[in-house]
């Protein structure tokens, strides 16, 4: 009876986790976090340049055969991590596909040290071109350097990083530093006779950090008024903003601005006032700042229950296609460094269309 | 030797030999240097929340209820390591997929629903079979296949996180319903958090089955003996096995109630970490990581002190990606006290310092 349900359950969770496996290569989810290169997409991925070569073939003689395929390596970081990471891996998935001519094959790590690794495969298998958004801004140099040797173009997307711009082709980046001054002049455009901010930062280190925090503490330190009650890291995490800013609370000290570096934090600092029974919001007690524009922060905005939020542009894609299209007809690029345009909103201007059109 | 001092001596002895001893010392250690720090540290009061419910507020409110996730998981960790000798390391994983799954059946697959597609409760059962399911594919593997604990939950811990994002096809869904949110923070009138009345729970369901069954027993026995305990007629695969199933139970406990806290979860972040944390609430309990004889309620108190020590550490401002420093130092001063040769050392150093007030006296 015992092994009865034993092997029931077994034969349970072996089912569960093929469907997991079998699922995940349907939708092209990443089956692992960890930097591996996903094989379990591989046989699908056949199958499916047989069916576009059947095709072609038929039609047209443009051969798709995978000699002619751009090989492309892209390592991104964790779709999980948040909305906008999703709404990136959904947009360079959407493409880098073997109809648009690119053999692509994805990595994912939140650890720099994966991505490296994950890096160092990639030009063993001799890609074309290297994808990159560094999970850190150190540590690249010997890695470019072995893929400059290797002959393989490295192009930056989303995260700049600290090596000699002679490793890389282009960077397509968001202005972190520049998405910060927004937010801040933004926030001194409030007028406040004071300014008690709760700095909540991301994962310390990483460029929209950097960018994001840099503004703010520039301010900090040249305006009298404006003070921190406290500035510490949530990591994008946003359990861990609800007990910095519930810490905050706890202590008695008064604050009027929450200034997360993303919309999660934003909404688990949210979370605490409203437990705590202090209001946020458009002409309340608190103002509340968040970037990234997912969807349902902008809602937020437009409820009035947050103030601010940052967009950071994740559809790079088209961007990155461009700049391989001028590469490989042996064009030039008329600059190393190209910025995405993107916008801030405040609450008391967004209209429903803006959060249709920039929700992510 | 008058009899006074044996008898306190004994007593002494008995304090510092019962396993609660450490949990109750390092609480009021954190007690006291705050109370020293600010003793506005133990303030409590009472105001309204932005719903105009009534609610308690303050740090030990703060520490009763964020230690509420850790507090479940330490119940069921504790009967894992004393049943097979090891940890189970992919309980924030399998936090993540409990809670995806949970959010999958109330939002019925869309990302924004405009409401509940299924009951609370059947969402909830749903994340317990899960949590069931998870756990006893862990056991499986310990029980059956005689895998290390640690390799085996090695597997979720890995691929937990992104079956939970698959669940839910990677998008984010929010619960629209207001009275789900009642699980991670209060239920209308009562202003205490709900989260400490579904921990008193937990703690009543496993105080009764340790009062009334012999799982208590039977874990211990298998932990301290495997083939002893078999030869005695207890089946040490199926002890093990459950202890994996119970825990799995735990950890869709506290699914709900982090779910519940925002409404929705991040699968890549919720709950991180939260497996040393729990491992370290058992072995501040006392219990030997090695497996064999336990005691709960000093695990679930260990739990508290971990959440203490957190929060007290954010009053200080100490940033945040250097709690786990603090953790390590806490590990390594209870790792130094419960070595042999230093129990050896104090019981000695006991011995003459006892003797020799005695004379002054």
């Amino acid at each position: 009876m015992k092994k009865k349900v034993l092997s029931i359950l077994m034969a349970s969770t072996m089912a569960l986790s093929l469907v997991a496996c079998g699922g995940g290569a349907k939708q092209e989810t990443p089956a692992e976090p960890a930097a591996t290169e996903e094989k379990a997409e591989e046989p699908a991925a056949e199958e499916k340049t047989e069916e576009t070569t059947t095709e072609e073939t038929a039609t047209e003689d443009t051969s798709a055969a995978s000699g002619d395929l751009i090989k492309v390596g892209i390592i991104n970081n964790d779709p999980n991590e948040s909305g906008y990471r999703t709404a990136n891996d959904a947009d360079l998935k959407a493409m880098f596909t073997e109809a648009n001519g690119y053999d692509a094959k994805f990595a994912y790590s939140l650890k720099n040290d994966e991505q490296i690794t994950a890096a160092q495969g990639f030009i063993q298998d001799e890609v074309d071109y290297l994808l990159l958004s560094a999970a850190d801004t150190a540590g690249w140099d010997s890695v470019l350097q072995d893929a400059q040797a290797a002959g393989v173009k490295v192009i930056l997307f989303d995260r700049t990083i600290d090596a000699d711009p002679s490793l890389y082709e282009a960077s397509i980046v968001s202005d972190m530093a520049k998405e910060g001054e927004m937010a801040v002049e933004w926030l001194a455009g409030q007028g406040l006779d004071e300014y008690n901010i709760i700095h909540i930062q991301g994962v310390m280190g990483s460029a929209a950090q950097q960018g994001r925090s840099g503004a703010l503490s520039d301010k900090v330190a040249a305006e009298s008024t404006w003070n921190l009650v406290t500035q510490q890291t949530a990591e994008w995490n946003a359990e861990k903003a609800q007990q910095i800013v519930q810490s905050v609370i706890d202590a008695g000290t008064p604050f009027n601005v929450i200034y997360a570096e993303n919309d999660d934090m934003a909404k688990g600092a949210v979370a605490a006032l409203d437990a705590a029974g202090i209001s946020h919001g458009v002409g309340k007690d608190v103002i509340v700042m968040g970037y990234d524009c997912n969807k349902w922060a902008l809602e937020e905005l437009l409820a009035q229950n947050w103030n601010y939020d940052g967009q950071c542009n994740p559809f790079q894609a088209s961007y990155i296609d461009e700049i391989i299209k001028t590469l490989e007809s042996g064009g030039t690029l008329s600059e190393k460094t190209i910025i995405m345009d993107e916008k801030g909103f405040d609450a008391e201007t967004i209209t429903q269309d803006d959060v249709d059109k920039y929700g992510i | 030797m008058s009899k006074t001092a044996n008898k306190d001596e004994s007593f002494f002895k008995k304090l510092v030999g019962n396993q609660l001893f450490i949990p109750i010392l390092a609480i009021l250690l954190l007690a006291v240097i705050n109370l020293i720090n600010d003793p506005g540290f133990f303030k409590i009061t009472l105001g309204t929340n932005n719903a105009g419910n009534p609610v308690l507020s303050g740090y030990l409110i703060t520490i009763l209820d964020y230690g509420s996730e850790l507090g479940i998981l330490a119940i069921g960790m504790t009967l894992v390591t004393a049943a097979s000798g090891g940890q189970d390391i992919s309980v924030g994983a399998t936090i993540a997929i409990a809670g995806s799954a949970m959010l999958r059946v109330l939002c019925g697959g869309t990302s924004r629903p405009t409401e509940l597609a299924a009951p609370i409760i059947v969402a909830f059962l749903v994340a317990c079979v899960v949590g069931m399911i998870c756990g006893a594919f862990n056991g499986m593997l310990v029980a059956v296949f005689k895998i290390q604990p640690m390799i085996a939950t090695l597997i979720l811990f890995t691929a937990g996180r992104s079956i939970a994002a698959w669940i839910n096809n990677n998008e984010l869904p929010i619960v629209p319903d207001p009275k789900f949110a009642y699980f991670g923070s209060f239920i209308p009138g009562i202003p205490i958090p709900t989260t400490v009345f579904i921990v008193a729970a937990c703690i009543v369901v496993i105080a009764l089955v340790l009062k009334f069954t012999n799982l208590g027993l039977y874990t211990q026995a298998v932990g301290i003996n495997e083939g002893a305990s078999r030869l005695n007629g207890i089946n040490p695969t199926f002890i093990k096995f459950l202890s994996f199933v119970i825990l799995g139970l735990c950890v869709a406990v506290a699914a709900l109630i982090k779910v519940s806290r925002l409404s929705t979860i991040n699968y890549s972040v919720i709950a991180k970490d939260i497996e040393m944390d729990a491992i370290l609430a058992v072995a501040l309990g006392g219990n030997a990581l090695s497996g064999g004889k336990f005691n709960m309620w000093a695990s679930i108190l260990g739990a508290y002190v971990i959440q203490f020590l957190t929060t007290t550490l954010y009053k200080f401002n100490v940033q945040s990606d250097a709690l786990a420093a603090y953790k390590a130092i806490v590990v390594i001063v209870l790792v130094v006290f419960s070595a042999p040769t230093v129990r050896d050392y104090m019981k000695q150093l006991a011995k003459k310092v006892a003797p020799a007030k005695k004379e002054v006296a």
